[in-house]
């Protein structure tokens, strides 16, 4: 059973935990995951990332299919590991340690 | 050097010059006995924004809010004739809190035909009035046209809903906003209807964290890390100054300038943001909102980067070139406490590069947002030890000084008008 478009089953290994529709899940993702983890799915979707901007576009935002959806979400993952990856080192933002930021509302798509 | 020209006085402080110059205490930050002057003079007195009129779509659509420092919980609710309308949260029948999902202290929404009590069944038209008693008969004297829920003053400029608690309010609320805030009218507020909103608790005092946000001489500092070595070393170097700076009544604006990172060499942005055309400032492609009001970019920058109008007491809108905006609300729940939050707002995505662009800014905003609230515990902790007494403001935080005195005038206000005794309140 595979959750992501035929064209990107490349991405496959790691749509089971990044694919998540809300920023909650996905910044908890970020914050229960090691870099190397983290490294690991930058290094491998953001060569990606232009073809499945491209992919999706065909049918339009609201348009998605499942398998469309999901692929959209693991680009919002993608922006979401990208702070420790790019500029961190570490999951959390350093010196926020009792700090929270919850979001409670966000844009579907 | 001054990149930017400074009033004739020679600062942008000294041309107000009731701000003064001096070091302030902000034992207004600490003290329990301070906090409920607030609540009583500012908090039960001026216009306090509560939310938007599009979280109200349809007649019946309601929302409640807990406003902790007016002691006060309040429905907001779109009544059958399209009004929207306020009512304080309380059954008329034994005072039982009327609309609550699962735990009294949680705010809801939702969308209803009338109000009906858990308790007993009072049922509530959306217009207040009390139009259903269980066992009406077993009531004395009961005139259930003077038991309706009692009104909170409500009015609403540009879609933004406001109350207010006293008795009678000083003034309207366009009288209360004043031009500076008026002339934003005209801004497209109603169509960005896409939102990302966050909250969380910060220890620390409202004022404190408003401060925070009232000035930008923080940002090359604490935020350095957020950006590519080269980059933040520049932005350092430079330091910040704002082009325009104003106070007008309760309010205050600060205007920034741009900056044009799609023409930046790649090693001074971050890949994602390349990978994006998004960041902090917002989409790079910025989108076409028409002609912008006459009280936006009031230095005429360009590039301009945005103008946050700073609303009293504790409301700030602030509007990016970049055809975004974003609220901000800090809520007091106590002199140490507060409940932060903010909303970003943009127009529909149509796209799904448009969506991703979204989706970029508002997660690098978290970003910014996580280390100012963490860096406001520690500025708390450090004023409540109490060892240090009077702290410095420099010209760029001219904004930070005229909330600390602008709420001690309006507690000084107060103490004239209820206890009949003029004293001078010091922040």
């Amino acid at each position: 059973m595979t959750m992501l478009p035929p064209d990107f089953t490349d991405l496959e290994p790691f749509a089971e935990k990044w694919c998540l529709p809300s920023e909650r899940e996905r910044y908890e993702m970020r914050l229960a995951s090691t870099m190397p983890e983290m490294h690991a799915f930058y290094d491998a979707v953001c060569p990606r990332a232009e073809a499945a901007m491209d992919y999706l576009e065909q049918f339009g935002l609201h348009d998605l299919s499942e398998d469309g959806s999901n692929l959209l979400h693991l680009l919002y993952s993608m922006i979401m590991v990208s702070f420790p990856v790019e500029v961190w080192g570490q999951p959390r933002v350093p010196d926020t340690g009792s700090a929270e930021f919850n979001c409670f509302i966000e844009p579907a798509p | 050097m001054a990149r930017f020209p400074k009033p004739g006085e020679g600062s942008w402080t000294e041309h107000y010059p009731e701000l003064g110059t001096g070091p302030i205490s902000y034992q207004d930050s600490v003290s329990a006995d301070y906090y409920e002057r607030e609540r009583n003079a500012v908090f039960k007195r001026a216009w306090l924004n509560v939310g938007r009129a599009e979280q109200l779509p349809r007649v019946g659509s309601y929302f409640t809010k807990e406003i902790a420092a007016a002691n006060a919980s309040v429905i907001i609710v779109r009544g059958k004739d399209d009004q929207i309308r306020a009512f304080h949260n309380i059954c008329r029948h034994r005072g039982n809190k009327l609309v609550w999902n699962e735990k009294p202290h949680d705010e809801t929404q939702g969308i209803c035909r009338q109000f009906s009590c858990k308790y007993h069944g009072w049922r509530y038209d959306l217009d207040g009035s009390l139009n259903f008693v269980q066992q009406e008969g077993e009531f004395f004297d009961l005139d259930k046209s003077s038991h309706g829920l009692v009104p909170v003053h409500c009015e609403v400029w540009a879609g933004f809903i406001f109350v207010n608690f006293a008795a009678v309010p000083e003034q309207s609320l366009t009288e209360f906003l004043g031009p500076m805030v008026t002339n934003l009218e005209g801004y497209p507020f109603d169509r960005m209807t896409a939102r990302f909103g966050y909250r969380t608790t910060v220890a620390a005092n409202w004022k404190l964290f408003m401060d925070a946000f009232a000035e930008f001489y923080h940002a090359p500092v604490l935020h350095a890390k957020q950006s590519p070595e080269k980059y933040s070393a520049m932005a350092q170097q430079a330091g910040f100054e704002a082009p325009h700076y104003r106070i007008e009544g309760a309010h205050r604006l600060v205007s920034t300038s741009g900056v044009r990172f799609w023409e930046m060499d790649s090693e001074l942005v971050k890949p994602m943001e390349i990978l994006t055309r998004s960041g902090l400032f917002g989409p790079w492609d910025g989108v076409d909102l028409g002609e912008m009001p006459v009280g936006l970019n009031p230095a005429g920058c360009d590039p301009w980067g945005l103008d946050s109008f700073q609303l009293f007491p504790n409301f700030v809108i602030l509007i990016w070139d970049q055809g975004w905006y974003l609220t901000y609300h800090y809520w007091p729940t106590s002199q140490r406490t507060h409940v932060f939050e903010g909303n970003v707002y943009f127009l529909p995505a149509t796209t799904v590069r448009e969506r991703i662009t979204q989706e970029m800014a508002a997660v690098t905003f978290k970003e910014y947002a996580l280390q100012d609230a963490n860096t406001l515990e520690a500025t708390q902790l450090g004023i409540e030890s109490g060892y240090v007494e009077e702290f410095l403001l420099n010209d760029q935080e001219i904004l930070c000084r005229h909330l600390h005195k602008e709420v001690a005038d309006w507690i000084a206000d107060w103490i004239a008008d209820h206890e009949g005794v003029v004293v001078e309140v010091r922040s």
